[in-house]
């Protein structure tokens, strides 16, 4: 007999208990029409994660359907656990970003940790070993208590769990942005390698083979947050902090060796983690998979706390865990290689032929649903879709800022938070183990080397949500071109991407709107540079207390292949004497620009314009610069603009430069331009550039003095010690953390 | 000259250890599963960075009450080279086979970068190949390299010159900016900076490499009746 009495079908129906774990009234019926019959407790926990936003994708999905998911290199699309992209050599990249938005909201340390110990398991459950971890985060104002509290505790919790496991977390972006005081996001990225013959997938195939299970135990830990996910954060999110999954990264570590070993093993016959939704997704869509069904006794789950509930159970993300479906007859051999590792494999279950999903505790039945209502007849709305007000109203209104002291300016830019140095966060994480780490964080993109060959692999995150709030088609093309020209300006040619799209309520007509432009804008760029979509995240629902929505703010991922080593390119000007240049003229676009938010505390105008065609091919004429040996340094222009980026590229070796600009001073230094680099040649090499990229403009040469010295006409426009600027950018962020207040 | 790189449930720099020895100074090395180790056929045991044991309880802690332990003190006691680098010299510290140990960094967080050390004893079997005084760069990423030790052992490290490096501008917090010691015989080396990370050019820094080339040609010296 279960221990708990639990609230029995009629009682759900008529106090419409449903709607507490986010069932609609609509959906509720619907679950009555698919099973015949009212829903139990424990089948109603079933559906309510499983057609959560995070499970289902019910907003989202006909959005999603648009990316272009396939291309020449893609072994994997959308839909396993992570995408899957030929490198050649019969080796693959894997990987995938995923979300932790809403538990770092509310228990920073644990919701970033775990977020990473999620995206992890993702790609060794594909076979791949994780090579890199990469991450993407957004706070609020820094002087904000509460802002710097998050921030320390996400940054502790990525290089508490990612240290540990021994992947190393090579690169990322933070951006500050008002937007986000109540709504911080932290998605994270991780990278596997693996060969092709090792891919597995997550299929529960053959009727008759054995469920297993393995890695940490069950408890009561992270109950309902995949639907905790779906939701706004409101007043009472603190009261879902035991929606917060508590991750023990040792256990991680354990797993992945354990994992890495028994796919090798043929009595494997697939193997998926368990991650949102716990044992519930996992095993469902193990079986929707294969068009099989699943039958578990839940007696059989290794508990960490006694007297759980099947609805607990079903419904707990307790960490660290996998389901696997192993030959039947052969589990002890699976067993044997987790026992290696001290980690424990049981039996739970078996593969039917009925397509139904169901459930066995303590000799009742207690849950008997049909797999593909889970899975593939989840509702999918279609959401209203309307222009906000304030899109013509800020495509009317021009900026162009006015600046009397451009030194002033620059200086002041390179101590904003999304331009300063973020080597306070970066240092805390391990970027060197595995000792593959090439390129490590601080340049444009993080480049690994892939041992036993000369090929080496480039990857980024990026994604600008200001241009996206003024004009999200335009700033969705402009997400994918940034990170392709991360990609281009390291030495890679870009491969593919993974999406981690995160906005507010998608039944927010305004919200919906956002996405679609987002969406069609990243589709558009991902064509035109033959990077597909292979994997991806959808975060709903970010918005805190009382309906305000962050910025929309897709991000991606992208992975480059570096053919040969010798192409590996960093930000840094190598030396005095070398020449500077720069690909891409400035018009005074200023619309979401670091310098608009700087100055004005808000954003407004239009988004920088992006030609496709123009950017496609500036990036493939440096790509071929670069391979032809032509090239010292090459960095994106960004954040800031040209005055930021020449800056940063001069600090690492204390460099000063002599440049001279012509035309307008505040758009040559500091418009947000897109489709720009910043370039540096030895004098040799000067005339085999301009050749190749015959737009390259001379802007000057790298000198031995230390200053920063920018002349228009003859008359000096800024002339500032290196070191001072240096100064500014790398003292900003430590300052601001550890400043009261 | 043969290696075992002794690998704890958590460790995570076993691999770096074996490519560095195995693959980049082209020794023989194995990887040797702590349950199933059995060392007398080495020549030399590297005990490697990460996390062994979750560094649950203390960092190291429970890897040197772990199964290979006795093993290691028998070739410790054989004179045989011994190098824990990272949680490696943490786990010589808790096995008291080094003296003193090791606290969490002074500002409380994981740090990790290259720094700048001076070699202090080159007459090692670890560090003959370095100059006197000289200066190298090597990666450090830990949270607890803070070493201490109380002023009496102290003394007793500097008058039997077991400290090997310290760092240029102390990073963590650790006593008389130590980074590295042996012990008194001379053939245990435990030291926070990795080494095993910064022996090939592509990765940026070679600094370590003499460190290994320092152990194979003292091995080779000592055993040049046998070849």
């Amino acid at each position: 007999m279960p221990l708990v009495t639990e609230i029995s079908p009629e009682v759900i129906e008529q106090e419409q208990v449903y709607k507490e774990m986010g069932v609609t009234e609509e959906e509720f019926l619907h679950i009555k029409r698919l099973l015949g019959r009212a829903p139990n407790y424990t089948e109603l926990g079933i559906f309510s994660v499983m057609w959560s936003e995070h499970c289902s994708y019910k907003h989202s999905k006909t959005l999603l359907k648009q990316f272009p998911t396939e291309g020449k290199h893609v072994l994997q699309g959308p839909g396993e656990g992570a995408g899957v992209v030929d490198i050649g050599d019969n080796q693959a990249v894997v990987f995938k970003i995923e979300s932790h938005n809403h538990p770092s909201a509310v228990e920073p340390y644990q919701g970033a940790a775990t977020g990473v110990g999620g995206i992890l398991r993702d790609v060794f459950s594909m076979g791949a070993k994780p090579i890199a971890i990469l991450n993407s985060l957004r706070f609020g104002s820094l002087q904000q208590s509460r802002v710097k509290f998050l921030f320390r505790e996400v940054v502790h919790g990525i290089s508490g769990y990612g240290n540990c496991v021994g992947v190393p977390t090579v690169g990322g972006e933070v951006q500050f942005d008002d937007a986000y005081n109540g709504n911080p996001l932290v998605n994270a990225m991780c990278v596997g390698l693996i060969d092709h013959g090792d891919v597995q997938q997550g299929v529960a195939k053959g009727v008759g083979n054995t469920v297993m299970y393995a890695g940490a135990k069950t408890g009561r830990d992270g109950i309902h947050g995949a639907t905790f996910a779906s939701e706004e954060l409101s007043e009472d999110s603190e009261s879902k902090r035991p929606s917060v999954q508590v991750g023990d990264p040792f256990m991680e570590k354990l797993l992945i060796e354990a994992c890495l070993d028994v796919i090798h093993h043929d009595a494997l016959v697939g193997i998926q983690d368990m991650g949102a939704a716990g044992l519930t997704s996992s095993a469902s869509e193990m079986a929707s998979k294969a068009g099989t069904g699943l039958k578990m006794n839940l007696d059989w789950i290794p508990q960490r706390e006694t007297g759980m509930t099947p609805y607990e159970m079903m419904l707990s993300e307790s960490q660290e865990r996998m389901l696997l479906v192993v030959e039947k007859g052969r589990e002890e051999e699976i067993a044997a290689v987790f026992e290696k590792y001290g980690l424990e494999a049981v039996a739970v279950g078996e593969v039917t032929d009925d397509k139904r999903f169901v459930l066995e505790h303590q000799g009742d039945v207690v849950a008997d649903v049909p797999v593909d209502g889970l899975a593939e007849d989840a509702p999918v709305y279609q959401p209203e879709s309307r222009e906000p007000a304030y899109f013509q109203q800020s495509q009317r209104q021009s900026y162009v800022p006015e600046i009397r002291n451009p030194r002033n300016v620059l200086r002041s830019l390179l101590k904003q938070p999304t331009i300063a140095s973020k080597e306070w966060v970066y240092d805390q994480y391990d970027s060197m183990v595995q000792t593959n780490t090439v390129v490590k964080p601080g340049s444009d993109a993080a480049v690994l080397r892939i041992k036993g060959t000369d090929k080496a692999v480039a990857m980024t995150t990026d994604g600008n949500s200001r241009y996206i709030y003024l004009d999200p088609e335009t700033g969705g093309k402009i997400a994918v071109a940034e990170a392709a020209r991360n990609i281009v300006v390291s030495g890679g040619e870009p491969l593919a991407i993974t999406d981690g799209l995160n906005f507010g309520s998608p039944e927010n007509p305004e919200v919906y709107w956002q996405m679609e432009g987002a969406v069609r804008g990243m589709s558009e760029a991902c064509t035109k540079f033959y990077t597909p979509v292979i994997s991806g995240n959808v975060s709903l629902y970010n918005e805190a207390f009382g309906g305000h929505a962050i910025y929309p703010t897709p991000v991606v991922g992208m992975v480059g292949l570096v053919r040969e080593t010798a192409h590996i390119t960093t930000s840094d000007v190598k030396q005095a004497g070398d020449l500077l240049y720069v690909v891409g003229g400035a018009s005074p676009e200023f619309g979401g620009s670091e310098l608009q938010g700087m100055l004005e505390g808000k954003h407004y105008g239009q988004a920088p314009e992006l030609d496709l065609e123009t950017e496609h091919r500036r990036q493939q004429q440096v790509l071929e610069a670069i391979r032809e040996g032509v090239v010292s340094s090459a960095h994106d222009l960004a954040e800031g603009g040209l005055s930021v980026a020449l800056a940063e590229t001069l600090f690492k070796e204390d460099l000063g430069c002599e440049v001279e600009i012509h035309g307008d001073v505040v758009t040559e230094l500091f418009a947000e331009t897109q489709s720009r680099f910043l370039l540096s040649v030895t004098p040799e090499d000067a005339g085999q550039l301009e050749e190749l990229i015959p737009e390259a403009k001379f802007l000057g040469k790298a000198s031995e003095h230390g200053r920063f010295h920018i002349i228009r006409n003859g008359a000096t426009v800024i002339d500032e010690p290196i070191q001072t600027l240096k100064a500014d950018w790398k003292g900003a962020i430590p300052c601001m953390v550890k400043s009261e207040g | 000259m043969k290696f075992a790189v002794i690998v704890f449930p958590g460790s995570n720099c076993d691999e770096d250890m074996y490519h560095a020895v195995s693959g980049v100074l082209g020794e023989e090395a194995e990887m040797v599963w702590f349950k199933e180790a059995e060392l007398e056929a080495y020549d030399g045991v590297l005990l490697p960075g990460g996390f062994s044991y979750g560094d649950y309880l203390r960092s190291g802690a429970i890897a040197s009450v772990s199964k290979v332990i006795d093993q290691v003190k028998t070739f410790i006691a054989s004179g045989k080279p011994v190098l824990g680098v990272c949680n490696g010299f943490q786990v010589l510290l808790e096995m008291e086979e080094l003296p003193g140990a090791m606290l969490r960094n002074r500002d409380l967080t994981f740090m990790c970068h290259e720094e700048s050390l001076d070699i202090r004893n080159n007459r090692t079997m670890f560090t003959s190949q370095y100059g006197t005084g000289e200066t190298i760069s090597l990666p450090i990423a830990h949270g607890e390299g803070n070493y201490y030790c109380d002023k009496e052992t102290l003394e007793t490290l500097k008058a039997n010159d077991q400290i090997v490096f310290t760092y240029r501008n102390n990073p963590n917090g650790s006593t008389a900016d130590i980074a590295g010691i042996t012990n008194e015989q001379g053939n245990v080396l435990g030291m926070m900076p990795h080494p095993e990370r910064a022996v090939e050019e592509l990765l940026g820094n070679e600094d370590g490499v003499r460190l290994f080339e320092s152990i194979v040609k003292n091995w080779r010296e000592t055993h040049a009746v046998g070849n």
